[in-house]
């Protein structure tokens, strides 16, 4: 069996609650899985290319047998050129079809940034708009099980300094699949950031096709004393945390941005606004990181709410290590949350 | 070839010839504000190819785009706006010389990433293939390309997928000052092609009837389904890499070298061929550049009394709707 998959396997199926009503409950990777099933039916210029996309495990069992059912012209593996992969699929984007191309490790995208940030975020704003660019770049970022240096990197922050790019982080079943249908329809280049830890998370997903829309949050959790910014699968670690601190008697706020870039910045104001405190959660390292950009957008904005300093809860900054010691030690998770919020709130 | 087309041909390679000295003259006023990188003895390269393409067919061009959009039909006062960065630009002004695009002509935007093209015009192409249809994409580049990855990983998906893609290499042997045989351990840029599994030609880029002679064979592959085709075309910047400059002399290229390709003028090689043939008199010479110079003149004017952007438009495009 593949590392990532003992690994994966070995997590709880964390349980979304309250994000849709309904009682037919999907994985976060079934939940990918119907997006693609049903943007490849219902659009004849969708496509799916990438790295073993076709394979006997389907890009962790999230396009498995879709080749089968469309074809091999809409769903395909290709060479191992990551860079001119994305200009091929921008390409044809630009030419009117609406490819989805898929980097099974995060890692893998920093080879195509020069057709990703030079040219399809360009693209629109280049030409003044006379040709577009809808093309979804979809990342996985690893975790454990000796991932390493180069099979884990979460780099959304880096790129929120892309101009012409939107990026997507879904963290629930049902943000996953009406994310990655949103990001499809878009006529820009979306990259959808995806975490391993979060395929087994399970939760509400309606069977019909929905859009959820690029740029709006959510809250998760309602609090007054803490807002807790949680990116990606640091969700699931802040929804423990918050369970906690709970019990220690601190009402935490959840939120849930969904979209980086453009992120909503009502919703993060209102919530910081309300609790007057702030702590940022993200799964990349820390110096420039997505939650580097939200607490500079408190800071501009909300900074005469705030009654004590905001915090970032991020990886340190070092690549990531392979022992599983150091691992142990680099990943923030529930518990420092838990601690941090504590110190932000009895401060 | 019929007597049409030859003629269409001269006409093209004269508009680029002729328009790019006028931008070469225009330059001095210091309104065309932004970097300019022009193809004068290149024409017949792009003049050669287009001549073979349909309106909806696509190319894709570089920095040194200008004879491209002009061979492909662009519209040059749209042209000439943009290099005056003005609203009426084929950009709106937010291109400039490096960035041209005509949607209308199968011009879906230059790049000015050395080798940043080759991928995006072999999407174009796979998406011919993905919905069955018979246009045609043609990328160009020059040898300094042919160092890039992206010239090497899109040959072998090209190959791989049978796309109707015809890569036309400009070899002027130069990428700014450095000789190609500085960054390259051959003079061998068409041999490429062999092992990735397509045909590839090293041709004269400056005889536009071999030029248009080996696209015309590559384009009909195309459309027959028969796959792409690599072609290298020795030719020759008879200006620096950019601007105005001469870069001929002491420390650059040597001047017996490019008094060499100045006695190979593709246009003066050309017009003597259409003359010995007896299509192209002197009278009609003057006619047809007559005809160029007032097209000129009047995309000038438009250009130069055309509005430029206003300020408040800085954040507009970012994103498409």
């Amino acid at each position: 069996m593949p590392w990532t998959t003992v690994q994966v396997e070995k997590l709880d199926n964390f349980f979304i609650k309250g994000d849709t009503a309904g009682d037919r409950v999907l994985t976060y990777r079934e939940a990918l899985h119907e997006a693609f099933d049903q943007a490849l039916e219902r659009d004849p210029k969708v496509f799916i290319m990438g790295e073993g996309v076709d394979d006997i495990a389907g890009v962790f069992g999230t396009t498995k047998g879709l080749k089968e059912k469309y074809g091999p012209d809409r769903v395909f593996d290709t060479p191992i050129a990551e860079n001119s992969l994305t200009g091929i699929a921008a390409g044809a984007a630009m030419a009117g079809l609406r490819p989805v191309l898929i980097h099974a490790r995060m890692d893998f995208m920093l080879l195509s940034l020069d057709q990703l940030v030079n040219h399809a975020s360009k693209w629109c704003y280049m030409f003044g708009g006379k040709v577009n660019v809808p093309l979804v770049v979809r990342t996985i970022s690893a975790r454990g099980w000796g991932s390493g240096a180069q099979h884990s990197q979460c780099i959304q922050g880096m790129l929120m300094n892309v101009p012409g790019l939107k990026i997507v982080a879904p963290a629930t079943p049902y943000d996953a699949k009406g994310l990655m249908i949103s990001a499809i329809m878009d006529n820009n280049p979306v990259l959808f950031v995806e975490h391993r830890w979060l395929h087994k998370t399970t939760g509400h997903v309606p069977e019909e096709v929905y859009s959820i829309p690029i740029g709006r949050g959510v809250i998760r959790r309602k609090g007054e004393d803490i807002t807790i910014v949680a990116v990606s699968y640091m969700l699931v670690e802040a929804l423990k945390a918050a369970e906690k601190l709970e019990e220690a008697g601190i009402s935490a706020e959840v939120v849930d941005l969904r979209t980086l870039k453009p992120f909503d910045e009502e919703i993060l104001a209102e919530s910081v606004a309300k609790t007057g405190r702030l702590l940022i959660a993200d799964t990349g390292c820390k110096t420039g990181s997505a939650a580097s950009e939200i607490a500079a957008f408190a800071a501009e904005t909300v900074f005469h709410f705030l009654k004590s300093p905001v915090k970032r809860v991020c990886c340190p900054d070092t690549p990531t290590p392979t022992s599983d010691v150091l691992e142990k030690a680099y990943y923030p998770n529930d518990v420092d949350i838990f601690a941090e919020a504590v110190k932000l709130v009895e401060d | 070839m019929e007597e049409g087309k030859l003629l269409e041909m001269y006409r093209t390679m004269r508009l680029i010839r002729l328009i790019e000295q006028r931008i070469n003259d225009e330059y001095k006023y210091d309104e065309i504000k932004t970097p300019i990188h022009l193809s004068i003895g290149q024409e017949a390269v792009a003049a050669g190819v287009c001549i073979h393409l349909r309106k909806d067919d696509y190319v894709f061009g570089t920095h040194r785009g200008h004879a491209l959009y002009i061979a492909k039909g662009g519209d040059i006062r749209k042209m000439i706006a943009e290099l005056y960065l003005r609203k009426t630009g084929c950009a709106l002004g937010r291109g400039g010389s490096m960035h041209l695009v005509d949607t209308d002509v199968g011009i879906l935007g230059f790049t000015a990433i050395v080798g940043g093209n080759i991928p995006l015009g072999t999407g174009t192409a796979l998406v011919s293939k993905l919905q069955n249809n018979d246009r045609v994409t043609v990328v160009f580049f020059g040898d300094g390309a042919a160092d890039e990855g992206t010239f090497h990983e899109s040959l072998n998906f090209a190959a791989l997928k049978k796309l109707p893609v015809v890569y036309v290499c400009e070899n002027n042997y130069y990428a700014i000052n450095s000789h190609q045989l500085a960054r390259q351990a051959d003079d061998n840029i068409y041999r490429w092609a062999e092992n990735y599994g397509m045909p590839g030609f090293r041709i004269d880029g400056n005889d536009v009837m071999m030029v248009s002679e080996y696209a015309r064979k590559a384009i009909e592959r195309c459309r027959n389904g028969a796959g792409p085709t690599l072609i290298e075309c020795v030719t020759y910047r008879w200006k620096g890499h950019i601007g105005t400059v001469e870069d001929v002399g002491e420390g650059y290229r040597p001047r017996d070298e490019y008094e060499y390709w100045v006695s190979k003028c593709p246009l003066k090689w050309y017009s003597d061929f259409l003359k010995a043939k007896g299509v192209l008199t002197d009278e009609l010479l003057q006619s047809i550049d007559e005809e160029i110079n007032s097209l000129i003149e009047e995309a000038f004017e438009f250009a130069q009394n055309s509005p430029k952007p206003s300020p408040d438009e800085l954040l507009e495009y970012v994103y498409a709707d």
